[in-house]
């Protein structure tokens, strides 16, 4: 796949290897929420925890591929990519908000608990229209392409580049997380949104359901994971390469970069959002923790330590990272943040093109 | 002409009026950077068709010139016309799809993308990002990028990455990207640097054959190689113009030989 990029030529055989195991993966995946419905005594039966686990670390895949997309081909290293899929997060969470009606704890037909709780008299303008599920998808795209698209603009165009943009787009998660946090801003403050009752029409918490989001998920991974090869394939994508390893020789060229690096930021941060709205449903909570610095962090980390470049390789940090997250704060929860560190260093230092390295052959 | 009437106070003559087969005109030119004059009133027409061998010692200005003239630097004043377009309002990549395109010094290109795809980025096309999206290398593209390849003798490195090529190999493929932006003004800086004698040969004559259809400025320090192309030659020092003409009668100015050629 993208491994073309970094060897063009000779990697053919690597790269059919490659594919096999990566439809094979996504096989096995598509496998889980049937065998989960074996019975519990079967050899094959997979747990609900199994399911609804792998179901939440598609979601992150899916962050990742577009945090990959961004910092491995264009250069462009996000800091703040957790703002972006908290931010489809929240969409979904309003339209689950809207849809548990009559029967909150208030029991108010229109308001959320946290509504009646805090005094509103009516819905804010804001949330209008977050009843109906198409627009609530269309916003958790909508939303974080469009402050992507700000955000984006305003520091390209400048051309601030490398750690200073990283720096911004952490300040830009911080911002929105103290924002996120106050009371009066109508997102239901440091509680967020959770109770949810049903989406589509289909009780969460039931076997259907977390089957249901799993396949949605996996789709959008299949989805996420097309678009990304589309770009990087193109001609934009070598742009992309040629603006992150050589940004000023790609104007002189003629590529006016701002805009290239604008179309992939917002295409990223469209991508982050929706994988965002998959995860809400699936964790039944969303709250401004998820805005919080330390997530766009580490999926930087799950990227880094997956290879960066490679859109594969993307997945497999993402997944990798997380299995031993939750093996580990189970284990010893103490130790996970500083497994979390000394990974991000030992990959820096032995793997500089991360897990997927071990796969490829050497560049030359 | 125009230096007399800058004097004058006179406003600057449209280009056309001027010098009518200028494709490049810089008059008055200065920059100043800290207070360092790194040019100092520097004026240089060049016409079309034209090759033009521009020399000077070490800090002469000669990459802040063409800084000026790509958009990476702005003139403290001065005039930086290409036609009819004021070079000096405008940004890079403007600049380059206008038709001006540049070698560097240190050979600049792609390292993760092969010769053939170094050549292809350069080709002349839709420049967008939904255009590069979409583009489809057709044949008449692709064949451009193999004529091309043969002209600067790479065509057996096609799908190498420019990253792992020699040093002479290296200004090869950026002068092959240059001539796949199909420029007008070509701005070539120490073509020769670090070539073999045979290698400097070749690079002459190619400059020489591409000038003619488009103009040609190369900046150079080696006048074995700047005698080769036989061109007019501008010596530049402190930021001005020191003299200019043939090859034999800069090396016979006394001035020229003073700061530069006689030490």
């Amino acid at each position: 796949m993208s491994a073309s990029l970094a060897a063009p030529a000779p990697a053919g055989a690597g790269r059919m290897t490659l594919r096999l195991v990566l439809i094979g993966a996504m096989l096995v995946l598509a496998m889980l929420p049937v065998l989960n419905r074996l019975p519990p005594d079967s050899a094959l039966h997979v747990s609900d925890f199994i399911v609804s686990i792998t179901g939440k670390w598609i979601t992150y895949a899916i962050l990742a591929l577009a945090i990959d997309l961004a910092w491995g081909y264009a250069g462009i290293l996000s800091l703040g990519h957790g703002a972006f899929f908290a931010l489809g997060g929240y969409a979904i969470g309003m339209h689950l908000m809207r849809l548990i009606g009559p029967r909150g704890v208030y029991g108010h037909p229109t308001l959320p608990d946290f509504m009646v709780f805090l005094g509103y008299r009516e819905l804010p303008w804001y949330w209008l229209g977050f009843e109906h599920f198409p627009f609530a998808i269309l916003m958790a795209m909508a939303v974080p392409g469009l402050l992507a698209g700000v955000v984006g603009y305003l520091a390209f165009r400048s051309r601030i580049t490398g750690v200073y943009l990283s720096i911004i787009t952490q300040a830009m998660t911080y911002a929105l997380m103290l924002a996120f946090f106050r009371n009066d801003m109508g997102f239901g403050g440091n509680n967020g949104f959770t109770d949810f009752k049903e989406l589509l029409g289909m009780p969460l918490n039931t076997p259907s359901a977390r089957s249901t989001l799993f396949y949605a998920s996996l789709l959008l991974l299949l989805g996420s994971l097309w678009v990304c090869g589309r770009v990087t394939r193109s001609k934009l994508g070598r742009v992309l390469v040629a603006i992150r390893d050589a940004e000023s020789r790609t104007r002189f060229l003629g590529y006016d970069v701002t805009q290239h690096k604008l179309f992939v930021f917002v295409l990223s941060a469209m991508i982050a959002g929706l994988a965002g709205a998959l995860y809400v449903p699936q964790v039944g909570i969303i709250n401004p923790g998820e805005f919080s610095p330390g997530n766009s962090i580490e999926a930087v980390i799950w990227v880094a330590v997956g290879g960066r470049g490679t859109l594969v390789g993307a997945l497999l940090g993402a997944f990798s990272v997380n299995a031993l997250k939750t093996w580990l704060t189970t284990v010893a929860p103490d130790l996970w943040l500083f497994a979390l560190g000394g990974l991000f260093v030992a990959v820096t230092l032995f793997l500089p093109r991360g897990l997927i390295g071990l796969f490829q052959k050497e560049r030359r | 002409m125009s230096a007399t009437e800058l004097a004058a106070g006179a406003p600057h003559p449209p280009r056309g009026q001027a010098v009518p087969d200028a494709v490049l005109y810089l008059d008055g030119v200065s920059v100043v950077f800290d207070g360092f004059r790194a040019l100092n009133n520097l004026s240089l027409i060049v016409e079309a068709g034209e090759l033009r061998a521009i020399i000077g010692p070490n800090g002469a200005g000669k990459t802040t010139m063409m800084d000026v003239i790509t958009g990476k630097t702005r003139p403290t004043a001065g005039v930086v016309r290409f036609h009819d377009h004021d070079l000096t309002r405008l940004d890079e990549a403007t600049i380059a799809n206008l038709g001006i395109g540049r070698k560097f010094q240190k050979p600049t290109m792609f390292d993760a993308l092969t010769v053939f795809e170094n050549l292809e980025l350069a080709l002349k096309a839709p420049r967008g990002p939904f255009s590069c999206l979409r583009w489809v290398l057709d044949r008449t593209s692709r064949q451009k990028i193999e004529s091309t390849m043969a002209e600067v003798g790479l065509t057996a490195r096609a799908h190498d990455r420019a990253g792992v090529l020699s040093h002479g190999q290296r200004q090869w493929l950026e002068i092959g990207m240059l001539l796949m932006q199909d420029p007008e003004l070509l701005l070539v800086d120490e073509p020769v640097a670090g070539m073999t004698d045979q290698e400097t040969e070749h690079t002459a004559a190619l400059l020489v054959r591409i000038a003619g259809a488009r103009s040609v400025v190369v900046v150079e320090h080696d006048l074995e190689f700047v005698r080769a192309l036989g061109s007019k030659v501008t010596v530049l020092c402190e930021g001005s113009m020191l003299s200019e003409g043939s090859i034999d009668h800069v090396q016979n100015d006394p001035r020229v030989i003073e700061v530069y050629l006689g030490r």
